[in-house]
């Protein structure tokens, strides 16, 4: 363990810690906008500077190892006024459409904007104009909302391993896209929008749809493979309009594309929404009512039990259905038809 | 899963998802990790970037074999030789882990003997992976202190599957990489909830926790706690309900959340027993392949609709809520199994089931369990066993003793040379293998309704190997008519090196062009596990 003092406050951190990572122990808030604790430090962004006694200039805490007996001030005058001047900067090349930018709300752009009152930026000059269209079904870019955090980069390298987006120039005319601009061919697990912090990525399925207003949001599981990864279920009404997933939890917030954007189904006309009966052998299924439908199951089945036996009758269980619903279905083939003939697809 | 439990009493994921991470040397066999279980595989892209050593042994060259030390390119159907042979070399150079061994299992000795014959050069004729890549393999794996063994279907699915699992479980003892944290041995489960399936004692033999239903004093148990006297006589595995349907044994079924008119090997086969049946009753969210067949069709709730818990692969019991309300008069299955299982026992209409209350009882049931109720899961996930209400959940199994009997030691097991059941002649040249890929799951009821993974995955293809397409005279993107003895079908070539010389690729989520259509239903005699992997086709312009 390391000891140093931040912002007063004596502070134990362990080996190997950052002056950021320190400091987020002791519950000090710097703000960032290019760290992820889940990713390597990068230090773009500049905004998480802190004085460090005995340096005469302020250092970046993401990247900077905290030391024994360091004395850390993350809180003054001059460095807020560093932080500010950071993000007019950034503003100063920023579409101001807050209004309708797909990401208000849940921006940390704008937290930041907000937090230094920043209304009109001092700096005017020239703007970034990005106006490609994407091709992909999953992914929208809206270049010129990009920060150059570098985060999405990182992850698609240090997390996905897959390393399909990069930067291109420099400068100004510094640019986040895949190889030669092409369009975008990788695994669209979305982990690149999950970490953005502005507008600059997001879902084209999400485009249009409830951002905050009346968007109710469920911690729930997974229903696709077996990792099971916690997901949020935002939902606006009966419908689901986005999905995303924590950062604290056992899958750390990364996800797949089924997970992430393969949720469509639930809300699919396609869903089954009354019972159907087919009243005659080779004849149509037709709606029927609930008392109708499981009237005739039971009937069919103890018809079938008290001719051939119980053991005339199977039951196929399901990989994809709750604890609850399997256990209750086993009892019901064992319990109320009285047979072991049940089986799901654990072999194939 | 029974070919766990026989060696150690247990047949789950022995190890977490976490400690992937922290694994020296991983060994992944028979599992498309990141394509199949993508946030897994993750995880074992961290450990190759901390420095560990990855073997991958798939015939395909699938993406995790740009992140191997080494990869095994070995014939389908021959993962037991090969892993054999790795054992072979293992002991042949003293690697293995003698007080493991010694102290932790029993069989040894007449296992070791079963080896002789396994030696890298016979190996490599049947497998044609290189004798020297299969020493290198044996010594990466047994010189690292923590290895991890992972694999799924591409193990199981073939008429030796328990074999091969007995194989894989063999290899973990050898190098004493059970009952630790970061190894074990790693069944990567294929669907959300296939363990709490199995925990729930939806199998033929068993009542939820695993307790055979022909063990009197279990029963004793069961009938006491549902108040009902209980069929001692095991069920039908699933792989033979089709037999028993056709053969008029089996008069009705009742089927929720599944869909075997496409995901049954041999579909032809499986829809003729579906159709033969006198009562078919289906409960799903869409009007399934299998659910156009049923007599009676029950409009059942999403994930997002219902109440309840999931059990991942890693024993890892999590909750899950509902968000919104079912469209229409669908209903969760929960109630309707509960309405159907109330009226035909003339019991209660007028209570409502809770899922809470659902799991209590099953919990109730299972000592594994008994320490978790819907207090705890609603604050935490909960990996079992977790026996007490302050059991902090299990994060690796057999730490101090292996539960399949009360000598608490795992047991070898021999495993002999299998061949697979349709091996290719001049009429069926190739070798057909089957499996899913990254943008759908499964049958494609779900992933086939988002229009995202619709548009970048919306057919069905065939991998063929440029060499075949260049003596079959066809080129990417071209049909091609692929058959085996039990049917044909239509599919689009792509032409790639990810598939080997003779061997080709087909993805099982497209009902019109059913990769099912073709597979064998040849079963492993041990767990009744259908050979999917492998079978012979025939491939035409």
């Amino acid at each position: 363990m390391i000891s140093l003092t931040i912002d007063e406050k004596k502070i134990e951190a362990p080996d190997g810690a950052t002056v950021l990572e320190a400091a987020r122990l002791a519950k000090i808030d710097i703000p960032t906008l290019c760290h992820d604790p889940r990713m390597k430090p990068h230090g773009a962004c500049r905004l998480c500077i802190v004085d460090i006694a005995g340096l005469p200039r302020p250092v970046t805490s993401c990247t900077t190892p905290a030391t024994e007996g360091m004395v850390v001030t993350t809180v003054s005058p001059r460095l807020e006024r560093l932080r500010k001047t950071t993000v007019e900067l950034l503003l100063s090349d920023h579409p101001n459409d807050c209004m309708v930018c797909i990401k208000a709300g849940d921006c940390t752009l704008q937290e930041l904007a907000y937090k230094y009152a920043i209304r009109e930026s001092r700096f005017k000059g020239a703007v970034r104009q990005h106006n490609r269209v994407d091709n992909n079904p999953f992914i929208m870019r809206e270049q010129d909302k990009c920060v150059l955090c570098g985060l999405c980069v990182r992850v698609c390298d240090e997390v996905m391993g897959v390393g399909a987006i990069g930067y291109a120039n420099r400068g100004f005319e510094s640019d986040i896209c895949p190889p030669f601009k092409n369009e975008l061919n990788c695994e669209f697990c979305g982990q690149c929008v999950s970490v953005c912090p502005t507008g600059a990525l997001s879902a084209k399925m999400w485009a249009g749809q409830p951002r905050l207003e009346g968007v109710n949001t469920t911690e729930t599981t997974c229903t696709y493979c077996g990792c099971g990864c916690n997901l949020t279920l935002h939902n606006h009404g009966n419908k689901i309009v986005k999905i995303t997933s924590r950062s604290d939890n056992h899958n750390r917030g990364w996800l797949c594309v089924k997970g992430r954007f393969g949720y469509e189904f639930i809300n699919s006309p396609d869903r089954l929404t009354t019972p159907l009966i087919r009243r005659e052998k080779g004849g149509k299924l037709e709606p029927a009512s609930w008392d109708e439908a499981l009237g005739l199951v039971v009937a069919k089945m103890s018809a079938i039990k008290k001719e051939h036996g119980a053991d005339a009758i199977g039951g196929l269980a399901s990989a994809r259905c709750t604890n609850e619903e399997n256990y209750l279905f086993q009892k019901l083939m064992r319990a109320g038809i009285g047979t072991n003939n049940v089986d799901h697809c654990a072999r194939y | 899963m029974a070919g766990l439990a026989a060696k150690f009493g247990s047949g789950a994921m022995t190890n977490s998802v976490e400690g992937i991470s922290r694994n020296e040397a991983l060994f992944v066999i028979g599992s498309n990790t990141t394509e199949n279980h993508p946030i897994i595989g993750l995880r074992m892209k961290e450990a190759v970037a901390r420095g560990a050593k990855l073997i991958v042994a798939d015939p395909r060259k699938i993406p995790l074999v740009k992140f191997a030390t080494l990869w095994l390119r070995h014939k389908p159907g021959t993962d037991s030789v090969l892993l054999n042979a790795i054992m072979h070399v293992i002991l042949a150079e003293g690697l293995e882990d003698k007080s493991f061994i010694a102290e932790r299992t029993e069989g040894f000795s007449e296992f070791k003997e079963s080896l002789k014959e396994f030696t890298p050069d016979f190996a490599e004729t049947i497998t044609s992976v290189p004798a020297e890549d299969i020493r290198k393999a044996a010594r990466i794996y047994a010189s690292a202190a923590n290895a991890g063994i992972y694999y799924a279907m591409g193990i199981t699915q073939h008429v030796m599957g328990t074999y091969n699992v007995h194989a894989v479980g063999n290899l973990a003892m050898l190098t004493g990489n059970l009952g630790k944290d970061a190894a074990g041995v790693n069944p990567l489960r294929g669907q959300n909830n296939v363990q709490g399936a199995c925990d729930m004692g939806c199998l033929p033999d068993v009542f939820p926790g695993y307790q055979k239903v022909a063990n009197p004093e279990i029963r004793q148990r069961y009938e006491a706690a549902w108040g009902v006297s209980l069929s001692e006589v095991p069920g039908l595995p699933a792989s033979e309900m089709t037999e028993a349907m056709l053969n008029g044994r089996m008069k009705a079924m009742y089927i929720f959340g599944e869909n075997p008119a496409v995901s049954d090997p041999n579909t032809n086969h499986a829809v003729k027993g579906f159709e033969s049946l006198e009562f078919l009753v289906v409960q799903d969210i869409f009007l399934t392949e299998t659910a156009e067949l049923a007599d009676v069709v029950l409009p059942s709730a999403s994930f997002a609709e219902k109440d309840g818990t999931f059990t991942c692969s890693e024993r890892r019991v999590q909750r899950v809520r509902p968000a919104i309300a079912s469209p229409g008069e669908a209903r969760e299955d929960l109630s309707i199994i509960h309405e159907v299982h109330q009226r035909l026992i003339g019991g209660d209409l007028t209570t409502k089931v809770q899922a809470q209350d659902v799991f209590a009882e099953a919990a109730g049931l299972w000592p594994n369990m008994a320490g978790m109720d819907y207090g705890r899961l609603d604050q935490e996930s909960l990996q079992w066993p977790c026996p007490t209400k302050d059991h902090p959940g299990t994060p690796y199994l057999f730490e101090k003793a292996f539960p399949r009997n009360e000598t608490g030691k795992a047991l070898f097991t021999k495993v002999p040379y299998v061949v697979s059941h349709e091996l290719p002649d001049t009429e069926y040249p190739y070798v057909l293998t089957t499996g899913r890929e990254l943008f759908h799951y499964h049958t494609g009821t779900m992933t086939r309704r988002s229009t995202g993974l619709d548009a970048v995955a919306p057919e069905a293809f065939v991998e063929v190997n440029p060499a075949d397409a260049k003596d079959l005279g066809v080129k990417d993107k071209e049909m091609l008519t692929v058959t085996s003895r039990r049917g044909t079908i239509r599919v689009k070539a792509r032409v790639s090196d990810i598939v080997p010389p003779k061997v080709v690729f087909i993805p099982f989520h497209y009902q019109e062009a059913g990769a099912n259509r073709l597979t064998s239903d040849a079963l492993d005699p041990i767990c009744k596990i259908m050979e999917a992997k492998v079978c012979a086709v025939r491939l035409e312009r």
